[in-house]
């Protein structure tokens, strides 16, 4: 039981992560498909960090990995940012252009740092079994308590008060709901969306190092991250695009996705013995139903998605 | 003068400007992917080049080649379907992310009635193509009911189906190794028929009348998207939902029928692939086919022509191909992923390279 309750969290804080920054991005008017490519980047950054710096004192070495994580989320989301505000691109297919090139870069990468090292190793793994002890901050019994839950928990809050209680947040809301009056009175609509998509970039990079950690102590990048990223976009929206809802989502689809980690541990649910792969589908299934229910009504930002054009009325 | 006037006209055509901004993104997804080599590893970087660009030329008997050639393109076959399936949709205004997983079940089943049942090839093939239609239109329905967006909606889809697919392959599968069960031995009913095709590929027998078979079906989906009253409904629908109701269009319909037929096209391309025989599903598979994302950088590297992206899809599958071919001591095989992951990326600017043409071509 409190394994399943700890894989929830650690998933949940997960989903929540990403979906608030696809939050930010669409807020202000872009939309951000490429999160799962993010995630895979940052994963890539915040491994590196514990493959090179894993000598570091505990505490620096999380600061250190989440720095490289979020530096390798923001300015891969540039990519998103030059293309869609600078070029007027189709948001759809660059995002889905940055989830290949997410995994097959970092595949690439990986493979070419592991052969450089032994040139037998053609794995594309990075292993991290020491390392990751250092993001555990407490136990409660068999409960541990990781460092990445308390900061997933401290940016939700922070998210909520920029979104909510800040001019910033109220200026990028302005430019996702109707970017022409925004601009009318003196906002910079271009620097505002550079500024969502990049904190969705910071969102994205701390999200995918959190998952690359959750369960394991080594990762192999050419899986990427098993849709999680468009798991996340549907926590978002059944979150309505606000952070107190979104945290909520995220525990409901935290559950489901550690059940298919942990469910052999529960005797009733062993006994009804269904094959792993249902257990594997459930998120996903979940997502749909949610979704389908939760569609209709969406109080989805009114300009996501289309680029701003200043000369337009 | 006349001959400038001249100039100007031809960068002014459509299919022109179309072609050359194609051409900038291969060429700037070359020139990025070389830099990556460069990176890795500068000595054998031209060598990997080229050997990803020569693909089956790679062998110097001609013979041999042939015979890879005829490989290159019986998998160039099923990546033309998915690649339709994607324009067919985008056209509509829906971006059918779906593809990969309607291939899931086309495959699925195609090889389920091949090897359980050993039904004929042209009964799985339809039954590929049905249960693709299927999965396309429950995204189609999802999305026309109740507002769902397409793309998220079919990732999920492609998850579920991967697995459910993984499952009922199970039961046909070869007991030492995760892959299914070889038609050619198990029931050659299943395979595709060549009638002589190939003879033509130093007898390959994986070159099989798939082929042609998708090179019609590309030039139909061409004929039904501009010569047909259907064709022109669905693109009023795609390009203004509100307009094309007011005119008095089916939209919601409309957009459910091109989910139906785009899944149709994604399932019966996993039928030309698997029941060629070239390649066995795995059931331990952890990743969703990439079929279906090769054929989102088809469709927009073919400037969503139905007749570009016949060149554009063998191109896509000449470079995964030749992928295989780069010295593995150096380089990882994933550098044509990088490649055309970096042109999918490259045709978001076909916009803005056209402005430029246009812009060039006014002065």
């Amino acid at each position: 039981m409190a394994l399943l309750l700890q894989y929830t969290l650690i998933y949940a804080s997960v989903l929540m992560l990403v979906a608030l920054g696809g939050c930010f991005s669409e807020r202000s008017g872009v939309i951000n498909l490429g999160l799962e490519g993010t995630m895979v980047i940052g994963a890539l950054g915040g491994a590196l960090v514990m493959k090179y710096m894993g000598n570091l004192p505990a505490a620096l070495m999380i600061l250190a990995v989440i720095i490289g994580s979020v530096i390798f989320g923001v300015l891969y989301s540039l990519l998103l940012a030059v293309s869609a505000i600078n070029f007027k691109a189709d948001q759809t297919l660059v995002g889905t252009a940055m989830n290949l090139l997410g995994t097959a870069a970092a595949t690439v990468f990986v493979k070419a740092i592991n052969m450089g090292e032994n040139v037998n190793n053609v794995s594309s793994s990075i292993q991290y079994i020491e390392q990751r002890k250092a993001f555990s901050a407490f136990k409660i019994g068999n409960f541990e308590v990781s460092w990445f839950m308390i900061l997933a928990v401290v940016l939700l809050i922070a998210a909520h008060i920029v979104l909510y209680k800040t001019r910033f947040g109220l200026r990028l809301r302005a430019c996702g709901e109707h970017p022409q009056a925004a601009d009318s009175v003196g906002i910079n609509v271009y620097k505002m969306r550079y500024a969502g998509v990049m904190i969705s970039g910071l969102f994205g990079g701390i999200g995918g190092i959190v998952y690359i950690t959750a369960g394991v102590s080594e990762w192999k990048f050419e899986n990427g991250v098993a849709g999680f990223g468009f798991l996340a976009l549907a926590v978002m929206i059944f979150g309505q695009w606000e952070p107190k809802l979104i945290g909520l989502a995220a525990l409901l689809f935290g559950l489901f996705r550690a059940l298919s980690n942990v469910y052999s541990g529960f005797d009733i649910l062993e006994m009804l013995n269904i094959p792993s792969a249902v257990y594997n589908m459930l998120p996903y299934i979940i997502s749909l139903v949610v979704l389908a229910l939760f569609s209709r009504n969406s109080k989805a930002p009114k300009a996501e998605g289309i680029p701003y054009d200043k000369g337009q009325r | 003068m006349n001959t400038k006037n001249e100039k100007k006209r031809f960068l002014q055509i459509d299919g022109v400007q179309t072609v050359v901004a194609s051409l900038i993104c291969i060429a700037l997804g070359l020139i990025v992917g070389y830099i990556v080599l460069l990176c890795i590893n500068p000595a054998g970087a031209w060598d990997a080049m080229t050997s990803i660009l020569k693909n089956f030329l790679y062998f110097p008997r001609p013979e041999v080649a042939l015979e890879y050639f005829g490989s290159t393109l019986a998998k160039t076959a099923p990546l033309l379907m998915c690649t339709l399936s994607i324009l067919f949709a985008y056209k509509v205004g829906l971006f059918n992310i779906g593809a990969s997983g309607q291939y899931a079940v086309g495959a699925g089943l195609a090889l389920y009635l091949a090897l359980a049942f050993h039904m004929p090839w042209y009964i799985c093939m339809i039954a590929a193509m049905i249960g693709g239609g299927i999965l396309g239109g429950i995204a189609g329905i999802l999305k026309a009911y109740l507002n769902v967006n397409e793309v998220i909606a079919g990732i999920m889809l492609n998850w579920i189906s991967l697995y459910s697919v993984n499952m009922l392959l199970t039961n046909v599968k070869e007991s030492s190794t995760t892959y299914t069960m070889a038609l050619k031995t198990n029931s050659p009913d299943g395979l595709i028929p060549s009638l002589g095709l190939d003879k033509l590929f130093s007898d390959n027998r994986y070159v099989t009348i798939a082929i042609p078979l998708a090179v019609i079906i590309a030039i139909l989906v061409w004929i039904l998207m501009s010569k047909t009253k259907l064709g022109y409904e669905l693109k009023a629908t795609g390009l203004n939902k509100n307009a094309a109701k007011y005119a008095g269009m089916k939209e919601k319909s409309n957009m459910i029928l091109t989910m139906v037929i785009a899944g149709c096209l994604s399932g019966l391309g996993a039928a030309f692939l698997y029941l060629s025989g070239i390649e066995q599903w795995s059931c331990a598979q952890t990743a969703v086919p990439a079929m279906g994302f090769n054929g989102i950088a088809a469709a927009f590297l073919g400037g969503l022509n139905p007749i570009g992206s016949i060149f554009s899809a063998f191109f896509i599958q000449h470079i995964t191909s030749g992928g295989s071919y780069v010295d593995k001591m150096v380089y990882c095989a994933q550098i044509s992923d990088l490649i055309s992951a970096i042109i999918i990326y490259f045709c978001g600017f076909v916009l803005f390279f056209k402005h430029c043409m246009n812009r060039k071509a006014k002065k």
